[in-house]
């Protein structure tokens, strides 16, 4: 069945493969096919990635072995070879576990017919005005025999999805509203009702995209040549528009000035990533000697989550969303930023009641069993991925900066963890870092190039990548933390 | 050693008293301990710190150790310990990583003691050492154990797992040097504190985090360990290996587990999540809780035996926020409820059923020629008059013996492969499925597929001649009057899910049990079958039901039998109104071949047959000449479906189906339709007919039957060389990087259909192999095997 599936998706492999070849000569002259009439299309980006200088990222071909069966196991089972998997491939161990469990939610056994699972996704992504998941899933929505119809709008997709539409944006933008109200909402709706499974089916799948679409937008992943805005029509002669220009918006002509002309401080940045080993240096040394006071340690959580709150980027500009993507979402007033600008409390969440290790995985894996494991997995090596480098220097224990970042992240949620000083993050995380994690948690939709490269300027792409997955990971984290204590507190 | 005894003896000569009781406390709590003299508990959680005297009928709060006006962290407790030979000393793990002491004697109202800021994270579990007053040991997220001296201000040594964090420490009752640690990452280790440089013993006990242990109080090698895996296990530590003795599946993550006092094989668990009750399991049972607690409406998060030595008394809080204490008497025992059966296939197709007495008893009692013909033997148990065990009851086996030859399902394989279910005009179908019932005796299929031609097709193209031999013979030989042998003849259906067939299932049965002679059996069957309307079952459908004995001793469907005899006479008279029609004369038919429902003897039967074949042509005639459109027939058609299909006949029904196609699916409401493609489908697979099911689905129009085969499509194959799963792509192996099949003719890798010869395993490209075998008759490797293709 896979040959034949090989077969049928000769289509797009065909696409995939003349993107690459097309990535190496942008720009390159391609009009000899011209004569025959056919029309080509021509990529519009410069790699997999719009931040991420072409040539950092992996070439195909030049891979080792373990990539090498990464990319073979990502096509065989996508039909293509995605730009997410290409910028993810910097870390081979995570983008197994990743594909893996991709792969187990849509394709595999579970609850939810395959065109509910693309549709759901469409739906996740749709929230972030992630125009390359959009796109990715219309596609594969349609390919496994999705009713167009349903494209045009929430409004016109059975009642069932609709009514999962009010989980979706609570649990994009304000995850810790969600009560077991919503749950039984969701669950006891006559004849539109969904089950205990097929919610957390649908759960697992509305973080998994809203995860993705902070990834997508914090490595400003191109579009794919065959979606909309990866490809042109138009001769190459026009040189400057081989700068793809999607949706967004965010990145310009201009940016690209910015960055280059940010990369005249290298001898700053150096003393950035001194500095930052230093302060990690002392900490782990002075942990042991001054031990704040219980109020303190209180305080300091409260202090972050509430600062967390507050931590924007000054060009607050209105985005206006592509067209195609809004049609999925009835009203994108409702965002993160909203409750930031009242001020909105937010719960604390204690982490030892309800964690993913214990409680968490026993209910995902009770209802769609295997997924929990798979999760479990990807959160594990998320969370331990470390190559014990730090920029220019080998051999750091990185765990204090890691968790740093996770445990940050969380308490933007409000999460928290009695068992961590909240002191630390402000040592370890300076400002333009937290306002691109706060971005690309929160409000990805927002972020620019500019951000992406205004923090740790020292450090590597892969390492920023690296920032990306535990961010992902750990807003997915959080979003199931609050959907499944609701479910839990239903079913009790 | 000397302690622990002076310790018992100190507390026999008190007898516990006190019944099933609750309190409520004011948040939810995380972990109990029982003070050693039984007569206190401490209960634990984020914001709870209390001790309650157990009274004779209700808990009492007796101080709350949480004092102060400020909340601090080192207060929300994850885990409380109470000292079992020192009656003032507490120990609690705070979720900030530290750990408390505690000592009741103090003088003021604080009655903290000590203050350990060691962990940099969460304490999972603090344990007193069983016989030295001094002795703590914690255990941490950090991933390390530490070992305290109260004496002393900090650890006296540190034992670093090696791995993610500790769930749980306990020390060995037992052992005096040695502690069991589980972990996060489903080991368990084993060490002597006096060692900590490294575990004495390190095992994986399950899959994923190991959350609790707890030792056995008497067996000093047994310890039981519960995890995320749903499991509780027994090992015995005390061989070389760590072995597995025993293993308990649960419903849910394990959160706790602990030994029952004075009783060998029973322990008490509660789990993580989702389920709230308490069991306690007898090890050897592992499919059945022994008891089991259902006070708790949230998870269960502490359990606690109240006294060592008294095995009746359970304590435990939940998030529920209650305390409770439970008499083991009051407890619900599962297995009086259950209803133990078992039912085994033999290898010759022999069926062995095994039940409570009482149950069979009771059927037996209900139905009088059940007892004497089932030979059942009784197992009785002699009762162990240590255990408490009242569920073991004396059970009944009953075996069922086929008789050979019957439960032969070959005209069902027979009437699979030959039918022609499309590719060739309807009047061509229906002929050839007809031939092909009539040639293996089933006439009356051979007859219906007849009328379907005459109702369907144009009815100039039937010659006369032609319809009158199929009646003449079918009506000669048709079905015979010795329905006893009949009955054993006619081969079962597998899978038959119509209920009507239950009756039959039980006569059947009873008959295919005596291994007597066949004479015999057809006086019984005679007898038998004479007050029941059976007859009619089998005489209408030659298909039974075999899987129904399975309802056998229901006793629910056994007093709904009688309603459901109605059925078929339900759809009895229906047939009759068709009577006049074109299929009215093979029932009337079966109605003579039948003594039972007709009431009269084989001289009227023998007479009926001649009529009917008259009456099937003069029929047919008049059919002609008014040419009534098909559709006047398609409710007729319809019925006789489903008749077909409640006789269990299902492949006469989708066959049909598909072969008229339009004509009549839009009369059958889908489901009823995806119903018996299902059936038909799984009957089909049973039998290994792949191909026939295969072209079923594909023929189907119900959506959900033809997306059957795209469904689990993937193959999984193994490398040639290195015999492991290539996982990536199905031609190249990932390890030995070698192409796995090479044809032997082109010598390309095959990615598609590979044969090859089952005597010199040479094989290639489908298409190449039989070319090349056309030419040669040697193996095209050239190893000078003489293949063969077949």
């Amino acid at each position: 069945m896979r040959l034949a599936t090989a077969a049928n998706e000769a289509y797009t492999a065909s696409l995939a493969v003349s993107e690459l070849l097309g990535c190496k000569q942008c720009g390159g002259s391609r009009g000899q096919d011209e004569e025959l009439g056919i029309r080509i299309p021509r990529p519009l980006g410069q790699g997999p990635s719009r931040f991420i200088p072409e040539k950092e990222i992996l070439q195909v071909g030049s891979e080792d072995a373990q990539m090498h069966t990464l990319f073979a196991d990502s096509f065989a089972a996508l039909g293509r070879l995605d730009n997410i998997t290409l910028v993810m491939v910097f870390h081979p161990q995570y983008l197994e576990s990743f594909l893996k469990t991709q792969h187990y939610l849509l394709q595999m056994d579970g609850p939810l017919p395959l065109h509910y699972r693309h549709y759901i996704g469409i739906m996740a992504a749709a929230r972030h005005q992630c125009s390359y998941l959009v796109n990715l899933h219309v596609n594969d929505f349609l390919h496994v025999g999705g009713d167009p119809k349903w494209l045009n709008g929430l409004e016109n997709a059975p009642q069932k999805l609709q009514n999962l539409g009010e989980l979706n944006k609570v649990l994009a933008h304000r995850p810790w509203l969600i009560t077991k109200e919503h749950i039984e909402g969701l669950l006891k709706a006559e004849e539109h009702s969904w089950s205990l499974a097929e919610l957390v089916h649908a759960v697992v799948l509305l973080t998994h995209y809203h995860s993705l679409a902070s990834f997508t937008f914090g490595c400003g992943i191109s579009p794919e040549i065959h979606c909309d805005g990866g490809h042109t029509f138009r001769p190459p002669s026009v040189s400057n528009y081989c700068i793809c220009d999607i949706t967004n918006g965010n990145h310009s002509m201009d940016e690209m000035q910015v960055n280059s002309a940010g990369n005249v401080s290298v001898s700053d940045s150096f003393f950035e990533v001194e500095a930052l080993m230093e302060k990690m240096k002392q900490l782990q040394e002075c942990r042991e000697e001054e031990e704040a006071s219980q109020e303190e340690m209180a305080s300091r959580f409260e202090i972050e989550k509430r600062e967390s709150m507050f931590v924007f980027s000054s060009d607050d500009d209105e985005v206006t969303p592509a067209r195609d993507v809004s049609r999925h979402f009835e009203d994108t007033s409702y965002g993160y930023k909203d409750f930031s600008r009242h001020g909105m409390h937010v719960p604390t969440f204690r982490v030892q009641d309800y964690c993913w290790e214990d409680h968490g995985y026993s209910l995902v894996n009770r209802l769609y069993p295997d997924v929990g494991q798979l999760i479990d997995e990807k959160f594990h090596i998320a969370y331990n991925l470390t190559y014990n480098t730090m920029a220019m220097h080998k051999d750091v224990d990185t765990s204090m900066l890691r968790r740093a970042i996770w445990n940050y992240i969380h308490c933007m949620f409000g999460i928290r963890y009695d068992d961590y000083d909240y002191g630390e993050i402000n040592q370890l995380l300076d400002r333009s870092f937290k306002v691109y994690i706060k971005t690309v948690v929160c409000t990805p939709e927002k972020v620019t190039k500019r951000m992406y490269d205004s923090f740790w300027r020292q450090f590597k792409h892969s390492e920023k990548v690296h920032v990306n997955l535990l961010l992902i990971e750990a807003r997915m984290q959080a979003e199931l933390l609050y959907a499944l204590r609701a479910i839990t507190r239903y079913m009790t | 050693m000397e302690k622990m005894s002076r310790v018992t003896t100190a507390l026999s000569g008190s007898v516990l008293t006190g019944r099933t009781m609750h309190c409520h406390l004011d948040a939810p709590a995380n972990a109990i301990s029982v003070c050693r003299d039984a007569a206190q508990v401490v209960v634990a959680g984020r914001s709870i710190f209390k001790i309650y005297a157990i009274e004779e009928e209700q808990f009492v709060e007796k101080l709350n150790l949480r004092v102060g006006r400020k909340p601090s962290l080192n207060l929300s407790c994850a885990d409380v310990v109470w000292h079992q030979m020192d009656e003032n000393l507490l120990a609690t793990a705070a979720t900030n990583g530290v750990v408390v002491t505690w000592n009741l004697g103090r003088p003021s109202r604080n009655k903290q003691d000590q203050l350990f800021t060691e962990h940099k994270r969460t304490v999972n579990k603090v344990c007193f050492h069983p016989t030295e007053a001094h002795v703590l040991l914690s255990g941490s997220q950090d991933g390390f154990m530490k070992c305290f001296d109260l004496r002393r201000k900090d650890s006296v040594s540190t034992f670093s797992g090696q791995s993610e964090s500790v769930r749980d420490v306990q020390f060995s009752i037992r052992d005096y040097f040695t502690f069991a640690s589980t972990f996060e990452n489903g080991n368990v280790q084993l060490w002597d504190i006096r060692r900590p440089d490294r575990c004495e013993r390190m095992f994986t006990a399950h899959n994923g985090p190991v959350f609790c242990c707890d030792w056995h109080p008497e067996d000093r090698g047994w310890l039981a360990t519960g995890g995320r895996d749903k499991m509780v296990k027994v090992w015995d530590m005390a061989t070389h290996r760590a072995k597995e003795v025993h293993c308990v599946q649960t419903i849910a993550s394990v959160a706790r587990v602990k030994w029952r006092p004075e009783c060998r094989h029973h322990l008490a668990t509660c789990s993580m999540m989702v389920d709230h009750n308490v069991y306690v399991w007898d090890v050897r049972r592992p499919f059945v809780p022994a008891a089991m607690f259902e006070e708790h409406r949230d998870v269960t998060t502490g359990i606690a035996w109240r006294h060592p030595h008294d095995p009746s008394f359970l304590l435990s809080g939940s998030k529920d926020s209650t305390l409770c204490q439970h008499l083991f008497r009051d407890a619900s025992q599962p297995v009086e409820r259950a209803n133990p059966e078992g039912l085994c296939y033999g290898l010759f197709g022999d069926l062995a059923f095994a039940a409570k007495e009482s149950l069979v008893a009771t059927e037996s009692g209900r139905k009088p020629y059940a007892g004497d013909r089932r030979h059942p033997i009784f197992f009785k148990r002699k009762l162990d008059p240590a255990e408490p065990f009242a569920g073991l009851a004396s059970s009944a086996l009953n075996v069922f013996e086929i008789e050979p030859g019957s439960g032969s399902m070959s005209w069902f394989v027979d009437t699979a492969e030959r039918y022609a279910l499309a590719g060739r005009p309807l009047a061509e179908l229906c002929d050839h499925n007809a031939k092909v019932a009539r040639e293996l005796g089933r006439n009356q299929v051979a007859q219906t597929w007849t009328m379907l031609r005459i109702i369907y097709c144009s009815p100039g193209l039937v010659p006369t001649t032609n319809l009158n031999h199929s009646v003449g013979k079918g009506s000669s030989c048709g079905l015979p009057l010795m329905n006893s042998f009949n009955l054993k003849d006619m081969a079962p259906g597998l899978g038959s899910e119509t209920r009507l067939d239950r009756s039959k299932g039980d006569t059947r049965s009873d008959t295919v049990l005596l291994d007597s002679s066949a004479t015999l059996i057809t006086n019984e069957d005679n007898e038998e079958t004479e007050g029941s309307d059976v007859p009619t079952d089998y005489l209408l459908g030659d298909v039974e039901g075999e899987d129904d004995e399975l309802y056998l001793l229901d006793p629910e469907h056994a007093h709904s039998e009688e309603p459901e005899y109605v059925l078929p006479q339900e759809a009895f008279p229906l047939r009759h109104e068709i009577v006049d029609t074109p299929p009215g004369p093979e029932h009337l038919q079966d109605k003579a071949d039948s003594p039972h429902v007709s009431g009269s003897e084989a001289d009227a039967a023998s007479l009926v047959p001649v009529d009917s074949s008259f009456s099937l042509i003069s029929v047919s005639h008049a059919l002609c000449d008014s040419r009534l459109p098909p559709d006047f027939f398609s409710a007729l058609v319809c019925d006789m479906l489903r008749f077909y299909a409640e006789q269990g006949d299902v492949q006469m029904a989708v066959s049909v189906l598909i072969v008229l196609g339009e004509r009549v699916r839009k009369d059958i409401d889908e489901q009823t339709q995806e119903h018996w493609y299902t059936s038909y489908i799984d009957l089909l697979q049973r039998f290994c007919l792949w191909n026939v099911s295969n072209q079923v689905v594909k023929l189907s129009t119900s959506r959900a039957i033809s997306c059957l085969n795209q469904a689990s499509t993937t193959l999984h194959v193994n490398c040639s060389h290195c015999k492991r799963p290539m996982s990536s792509r199905g031609w190249v192996c990932d390890r030995c990087r070698r192409c796995a099949s090479m044809c032997a003719v082109c010598h390309h890798v095959v990615k598609g259909l590979f044969v090859w010869c089952q005597g010199c395993s040479h094989g290639g490209h489908l298409q190449h192999i039989m070319k090349w075998l056309e030419g040669s008759s040697h193996c095209p490797a050239g190893c000078g095997h003489l293949c063969e293709y077949s």
